[in-house]
């Protein structure tokens, strides 16, 4: 699995009230509805300009603060390819792989990336590229790929129950 | 090699005979604990497409981000959560009238020494003031959680924190962990088990306790620990069912880190816009005019907080200007409050006492904040738009320390 798309590049620890405000958290339950509202606090062009395939770019500590998954939900349903950064805060870790987001941990990547580059991620051999320069990032741990592979963790513990998928969902 | 406290309350709980960080391993909570958020938990339970909690004696909810139902939306949620609740049998459920889930779950009960509880909010570390494990999750695994009593959990290393010393007057728990996350950063502490001790911790009280493993969540944390005793039992009695096995940790255990604090010399700190870890001294952020102060939350509404205001608050009057918001964190709390006195004081001064709740913390309701104010706050979180308009800015601060401020008009040392 592979993707390719601009990097949007922010700072240290953005925390997931910037991600997504809290005044949306009981109100909003629409995926799509949350997507409109990503990174509102603290990029406002990003929501409307992020492309299918594009990748957030961040240091240390990305998602920090509140353990709402709908930080994760809004930039997966934005179409974020995956989230780049030198650190993740562990429940928006826990939420990103519960919802299917890919995460990379990788240092020098990031360094190397700037606003609006093109970064492509290959999942099977763990590099990225960017500006012709390569970086290696480590797969997530073995116990929890299961859960992204099958797309979230709604479809993978309908698998572990044994319960069938239904028609159309 | 002696073990930790995650170590061995991770192993206990996975039913291995022993754990080593970075192992992931499949735990059976003890407790799952949800909120307002239980309505949408319960869609996601109903997308995997079980029809029955797998235990429901296991399920806490507590309703307390946007209480009572302030729009037709959160009604709405409130709705569906009782339906669920009687629709699944759920004994062990907390409407809007019991308070704040963090103040409410021990209060009834639910949270034992040496157990594993999991909860869909990041304060949930709060628990670990009483030698739980408690660890907060997402919405998802939550519900995952209601289907099949089970979830991962990586085994995290411990970083120990020691405190001795006697805190000067004005000066208390908030200001040491205030300190504590100023030093090592939002990320100091990130997947890391944090276990407090020291002369000072076991001369705290246990809501002091509450307000550390709380806060340790902003430096990242996966859990907080603080090891229980006699104070911890005498809380205890008379609100648990059933008996427990307290957890400690070995002391060869191995640390990756460890930090030691004395409080003699500690002034009161404050954490200012927009990150909790940006603390100072409150000298330094002297004559900073405020708007709205708020004392309460999980962090900080407790009886103990209240009253450390009231003795400030007696006899004065809170500036002209400012508003200050008091939340008291439960039910329980509220009427000790109204009994003894504490919420004459506050009401008499001119603060206004409101229901027990989250209030405007999240920027849910009640005491939003306008483009340009200014508040003081003795909740956990002071980012950049959490409690209204993104213009506004928040500081953290010990209930004192807010108490002063609101007479002052302005943050001043208490």
């Amino acid at each position: 699995m592979a993707i390719r798309g601009r990097a949007w590049k922010y700072g240290d620890d953005v925390n997931t009230d910037v991600i997504y405000p809290g005044k949306y958290t009981y109100t909003i339950s629409s995926p799509a509805e949350m997507a409109q509202h990503a990174l509102e606090d603290l990029d406002p062009a990003f929501a409307r300009e992020v492309k299918r395939g594009d990748v957030v770019v961040a240091g240390k500590n990305f998602g920090c603060g509140s353990s709402r998954e709908q930080a994760a939900t809004c930039l997966k349903y934005a179409g974020v390819g995956a989230v780049v950064a030198k650190s993740f805060a562990r429940i928006f870790f826990r939420n990103a792989i519960n919802q299917g987001l890919a995460l990379v941990e990788c240092r020098e990547g990031v360094d190397a990336i700037e606003q609006g580059d093109e970064v492509e991620i290959d999942f099977s051999s763990g590099i990225l590229r960017c500006g012709g320069r390569e970086f290696s990032f480590p797969p997530l741990p073995a116990e929890v790929i299961g859960i992204v592979e099958a797309g979230g963790l709604i479809p993978y513990t309908r698998k572990v129950l044994g319960i069938e998928d239904r028609e159309g969902s | 090699m002696g073990k930790t406290f995650a170590e061995k309350v991770l192993a206990s709980k996975s039913g291995q005979p022993e754990v080593v960080p970075g192992q992931i391993v499949n735990v059976a909570p003890d407790v799952v604990m949800s909120h307002d958020n239980s309505a949408f938990i319960l869609e996601t339970f109903r997308e995997i497409g079980v029809t029955r909690l797998k235990d429901p004696s296991r399920v806490v909810m507590a309703l307390d981000h946007c209480v009572p139902a302030a729009t037709e939306r959160y009604a709405l949620n409130h709705k569906m959560v009782r339906e669920f609740v009687a629709e699944q049998g759920i004994e062990n459920f907390y409407d809007v009238e019991e308070g704040v889930c963090h103040q409410v779950l021990p209060e009834k009960g639910h949270v034992l020494p040496g157990s594993l509880i999991l909860g869909s909010d990041s304060h949930t570390t709060t628990y670990g003031a009483f030698g739980a494990f408690a660890a907060g999750i997402g919405r998802s695994e939550t519900a995952a959680i209601w289907a099949t009593g089970k979830m991962w959990l990586r085994v995290p290393e411990t970083i120990h924190i020691g405190v001795t010393g006697a805190f000067r007057r004005g000066v208390s728990a908030k200001d040491v962990i205030l300190r504590v996350i100023g030093d090592l950063g939002a990320d100091g502490a990130l997947y890391k088990s944090v276990e407090f001790s020291g002369e000072t911790i076991r001369a705290m009280s246990i809501a002091g306790r509450m307000v550390l493993c709380n806060m340790a969540a902003e430096m990242g944390a996966k859990n907080a620990y603080v090891a229980p005793d006699e104070k911890t039992d005498n809380w205890l009695r008379g609100r648990v069912k059933r008996s427990y096995q307290p957890v400690f940790p070995d002391e060869d255990a191995d640390h990756e880190l460890a930090a030691r604090y004395d409080v003699a010399g500690l002034e009161p700190q404050v954490a200012c816009p927009h990150a909790v870890d940006n603390v100072v001294p409150v000298s330094e952020v002297e004559g900073t005019r405020i708007n709205q102060a708020l004392i309460g939350t999980c962090t900080n509404g407790r009886m103990e907080d209240l009253r450390a205001a009231a003795m400030i608050l007696k006899g004065r009057k809170v500036a002209r200007g400012v508003r200050l918001l008091v939340f008291p964190a439960s039910r329980e709390v509220y009427l000790d409050a109204l009994a003894d006195g504490t919420l004459a004081v506050l009401a008499t001064s001119g603060g206004i006492i409101m229901n027990p709740g989250c209030g405007p913390c999240l920027g849910a309701h009640e005491g939003i904040l306008a483009p340009g104010e200014v508040c003081l706050s003795t909740a956990n979180r002071n980012f950049k738009g959490r409690m209204g308009s993104p213009e506004a800015k928040i500081y953290l601060a010990n209930p004192e320390t807010v108490a002063a401020s609101a007479v002052a008009g302005e943050i001043c040392a208490p």
